[in-house]
């Protein structure tokens, strides 16, 4: 759905890009996720050419967006909708009024455009606030008219430009379901960029991390994982300190009932202390990261028995 | 001076000053606005960047602005006699009280216009708008209140500035003020008029509030 070739892009000696390539698949959540500074928030707007890259190419639902100019691009932006950070509103507009503002860019008649305001009011669950002004709103409402505003135009694509970094824990969760949902619901195919590992751990299918201008990981969210080594891994399940000599890393996913550790310590003649570890909800299924030391002869017996089990295991 | 000889010469010259400050601020506004716009539109990292236009329009505002009024009265005089025939009375004052108070405008316009969101102008045009969309139902819609508070404090200006239009027999209270209270030493003249351009600022600055107030959502 978006395809993203040999990406760059420079300010003055500053590289924010520096080759990028992605590939977003239709009806997936895609999170590329970094720290600022990282190129991301570049990235996303070298999709829509709200910035220019310098070289490479885009690709949105089969069109090439980096040949375009003008009124061509313009038409071509009515099918990629946007959030933003801060919203982006018009504090000049009722709620209503925002939310018919791409529709008037689009010339959509205003009787159309009347009965498609109050059908994405309440796709976003907003219905009643039509005649506010933003500065009436929390947060997580102004993010709702924003993406009520977003999907007007009935985009192929959504882009999210950290939608969820200003609201608090519970807001983000429920802004988050609610993309989630039109992911779902519409099969909405939705690129996001974020610093917050929740965000790519509650909703992405897919993820990359960036890091000075490049990706340095990028796939499935539940490939990345079984990934020996993966950052992407390291940060969702941050394990205190550095590991010890000789302790070991379990990284599953899949079925979290499965009594692994106690069948290890059954099977073979060996002791487990647990170290640390995290088990979390992501990409539709769970998944956790367990560090323990193995005590005992058995113990390169019991390793493989784990990782013929499916587990990833990494021993430090 | 009777209070009863005192009140049609203020009446008088309150209409006269209400048909000078209300021509040339409607002329004001009409040229004024689209030159603030041009300034933002055609500046480095504007919707069109056009730096050298830009640059133009500014030294043209520039040299208009520091220009003291009864300075650029005089200087413009045969600019006036081009654009309405003559060079004293009512008619002839509207002009260069526009010329004067345009480039003033413009500034005002310009100031309140950069304090848009740019956030707001670049998800605008990532919906596709194209330049002239985001100017008329962006940049203006939302740089309103401030364009109305601007529009406030150049008919404040107006009213100054037409003092001095007496000089060039455009009657007004200031010229009321000058030849009565000032040469023929009637104070109570000088006094009425003073009362009443205070009272006149003062309910046009509340009225500019109100309106700004109104019109604001932030």
């Amino acid at each position: 759905m978006i395809e993203v070739s040999g990406l760059r892009k420079a300010y003055g000696r500053t590289v924010a890009l520096d080759g990028v390539d992605l590939s977003v698949r239709e009806g997936e959540v895609y999170g590329v996720v970094g720290r600022s500074g990282a190129g991301k928030s570049t990235l996303l707007r070298c999709v829509n050419l709200l910035e220019r890259p310098d070289s490479g190419t885009v690709r949105v639902a089969g069109q090439e967006l980096t040949g375009l100019g003008g009124r061509d691009l313009n038409r071509a932006r009515r099918r990629i909708g946007m959030i933003h950070q801060h919203f982006a509103l018009l504090s000049s507009r009722t709620v209503a009024g925002n939310v018919a503002f791409p529709l008037e860019v689009m010339g959509v008649p205003r009787a159309e455009r009347r009965r498609r305001v109050a059908e994405l009011l309440e796709l976003v669950g907003l219905n009643g606030r039509e005649r506010d002004h933003p500065h009436q709103l929390s947060g997580g409402q102004k993010q709702r008219v924003g993406i009520a505003r977003a999907l007007a135009g009935k985009p192929a694509v959504l882009l999210s430009d950290e939608a969820t970094s200003a609201l608090d824990p519970a807001t983000t969760q429920s802004i988050l379901d609610l993309l989630k949902r039109l992911n779902t619901e519409l099969g909405l195919t939705i690129l996001l960029i974020t610093h917050e590992m929740d965000v790519i751990k509650s909703v992405c299918d897919s993820a990359a991390i960036m890091s000075g201008g490049r990706v340095e990981e990028s796939g499935a969210v539940a490939d990345l994982i079984r990934t020996p080594g993966s950052r992407l891994t390291r940060e969702i399940f941050p394990l205190p300190g550095p590991a010890p000599a000789g302790s070991v890393t379990l990284t599953f996913t899949g079925d979290p009932q499965r009594p692994l550790v106690s069948e290890v310590v059954r099977k073979f003649d060996v002791d487990v202390s647990i170290l640390g570890g995290a088990i979390e909800e992501i990409a539709g299924g769970s998944a956790g990261r367990l560090r323990v030391a193995l005590i005992g002869d058995e113990a390169p017996a019991a390793l493989d028995y784990l990782r013929e089990s499916g587990l990833l295991v990494e021993v430090s | 001076m009777t209070w009863e000889e005192m009140a049609p010469l203020l009446v008088e010259a309150t209409v006269e000053t209400a048909i000078m400050v209300g021509w040339s601020a409607l002329l004001t506004v009409l040229l004024g606005l689209p030159l603030g716009v041009a300034l933002v539109v055609f500046d480095r990292g504007g919707l069109r960047p056009l730096p050298a236009l830009k640059s133009v329009l500014g030294m043209v505002v520039n040299v208009g602005r520091s220009l003291p009024f009864i300075v650029l009265m005089i200087a413009i005089i045969p600019f006036t006699r081009l654009v309405v025939g003559t060079t004293i009375g009512t008619a002839a004052v509207v002009v260069p009280l526009t010329v004067g108070a345009v480039p003033f405008f413009a500034r005002l316009v310009e100031t309140s216009l950069r304090e848009v969101d740019r956030d707001v102008i670049q998800a605008a045009q990532a919906m596709g708008a194209g330049r002239a969309t985001v100017v008329a139902k962006v940049l203006l819609p939302e740089a309103l209140p401030g364009i109305v508070a601007g529009i406030t404090v150049t008919v404040v200006a107006l009213i100054g500035y037409t003092a001095m239009a007496g000089t060039i027999g455009g009657g007004g209270l200031g010229d009321l003020a000058i030849r009565y209270g000032y040469q023929r030493f009637e104070t109570g003249v000088m006094v009425a008029t003073v009362v009443l351009l205070v009272v006149i600022v003062q309910l046009m600055q509340s009225l500019g509030d109100y309106a700004a107030r109104r019109l604001s959502h932030k």
